[in-house]
């Protein structure tokens, strides 16, 4: 019953694995690179934090894209962040980069120019505790209140073509899509790991979900 | 329903242990970095920033086992500056659970350390602290200049446009001190906050100054910053954050409580 956390040297793998094994009890937490690992484990979760370039070289240099793609069509697998934008075809960061294609859609910047309803500019990146709006019912969201804050850093958002995919929003001068779930897959662009109570609510109905 | 202004408690961090200089000069010990940052989470910090005042001498690794030890039980962002000059120096401590750090005089020495670090790890984790002095005379249009060396030594550049530079090398935040005020308990350098938050796209936390909960306000209300950073009022317990959230949320600000 193993969590693979997949490691190819994007960002804050140790603090999301402590914040699994704080809360996913009896089940061994695996900081891993090996495909192998992957593909025994039972839950994946697919962080990520940098840029997407970045990221999607990792992946590839690690000969990693294939295990993550099919793990995420067959058992509970968590995206967070970066981990989440990658799924989709393609993302604007560092002038275009192509990205697992797993959705239809795209990752956006948010613009220079971005002004609340008020008018007031709002400042890029997207950082700190803001409210997600749950748009559907979700095992992830049992026991998490509708809109509860998390915790987000991020100057890009997804853009996926199918708005089924959509369980969750949030505002910040646009309201864009801050999760989305299909199947066993489940994703967020916050972060779970340093969103306190709820966001280890959040882990902790991912450690209990059975994919469904 | 938007973005939360956040208050964020710093920890300047000794030889692992935290630590509170007063104008840089007079330190005072009040503890261990893990039972702090536990408290002010369970208090309802929105962050948690270290600055690592021992980094420019020996004792590196000391503040890479504080933020690992943290990170075991604090669940929300740490900021950890002091002493970074290398991609290896970021590398190190955002694998060890810092969510952001904050690079300072390597940024004055190296701009482009600014950017080839957010271009590695992402504008998002990387925090340009700006130590700000005014150097304008009574009487003159304002001008504030960075300081290096704790304050002590000038460098001849202009904070605002400063600021300016790093944000478009790629500084996701400014984190910035005003070296008039830090210490002085008397409240933010209103006019330098809201001239480099008007100026810059991304988020400013105002720093220096805070001696009470009406200066956080001031701080987010006329410096428009989007985060407030204090230590000694939140670390002698005079208030807790809860109090401060409490108080800025009867102010009008939008705050997670």
């Amino acid at each position: 019953m193993t969590i693979a956390v997949v490691d190819y040297g994007m960002g804050n793998l140790r603090s999301v694995a402590k914040a699994l094994e704080h809360v996913a009890e009896g089940q061994p937490v695996q900081v891993t690179s090996s495909a192998d690992d992957i593909r025994n484990a039972a839950r994946v979760v697919f962080p990520g934090q940098g840029a997407a370039r970045d990221c999607m070289h990792e992946l590839i240099q690690r000969d990693l894209q294939d295990v993550v793609l099919q793990a995420a069509r067959e058992k509970p697998f968590l995206g967070i962040c970066m981990g989440m934008q990658v799924l989709l075809d393609y993302s604007e960061e560092n002038a275009g980069i192509n990205c697992l294609g797993l959705y239809g859609g795209d990752v956006r910047f948010f613009g220079n120019d971005l002004r609340a309803a008020n008018g007031t500019r709002l400042k890029v990146p997207h950082m700190g505790w803001n409210q997600v709006q749950q748009t559907v019912d979700h095992p992830l969201w049992q026991g998490i209140e509708d809109n509860s804050r998390f915790y987000f850093v991020h100057s890009y958002y997804m853009n996926p073509e199918d708005h089924s995919l959509v369980t969750g929003t949030t505002t910040h001068g646009i309201n864009f899509v801050s999760a989305i779930g299909r199947n066993n897959v489940f994703a967020v662009q916050f972060h779970p790991e340093k969103s306190a109570r709820d966001g280890l609510q959040l882990l902790k109905n991912f450690s209990r979900w059975n994919g469904k | 329903m938007s973005l939360a202004k956040r208050i964020i408690p710093c920890l300047d961090v000794k030889d692992g242990r935290v630590v509170k200089g007063v104008k840089f000069v007079d330190i005072r010990d009040a503890g261990d970095p893990v039972e702090v940052a536990r408290r002010y989470d369970r208090e309802g910090a929105d962050e948690i920033t270290f600055l690592d005042i021992t980094a420019s001498s020996d004792n590196r690794d000391t503040i890479v086992h504080v933020v690992e030890k943290v990170a075991e039980q604090v669940f929300i962002p740490l900021t950890v500056g002091g002493g970074i000059r290398k991609i290896e120096d970021v590398r190190l401590l955002l694998n060890a659970g810092a969510d952001k750090v904050a690079i300072n005089t390597a940024a004055v020495f190296n701009p482009d350390f600014v950017k080839q670090a957010s271009d590695r790890v992402g504008s998002q984790c990387i925090v340009v602290a700006i130590d700000a002095k005014k150097v304008s005379a009574e009487g003159e249009s304002d001008r504030w200049e960075i300081f290096t060396h704790g304050g002590r030594k000038t460098t001849g550049l202009d904070a605002v446009e400063w600021a300016g530079k790093m944000a478009a090398f790629g500084a996701g935040e400014i984190l910035l001190t005003s070296m008039d005020r830090d210490g002085t308990k008397s409240g933010f350098d209103l006019a330098l906050t809201r001239a480099i938050s008007d100026a810059v796209p991304v988020p400013v936390i105002a720093s220096g100054g805070v001696g009470n909960l009406q200066h956080l306000v001031d701080g987010i209300i006329e410096g428009h910053a989007e985060a407030v950073l204090a230590a000694s009022i939140f670390h002698f317990a005079e208030y807790t954050v809860q109090q401060a959230k409490e108080h800025m949320a009867r102010c009008g600000i939008e705050v997670r409580l």
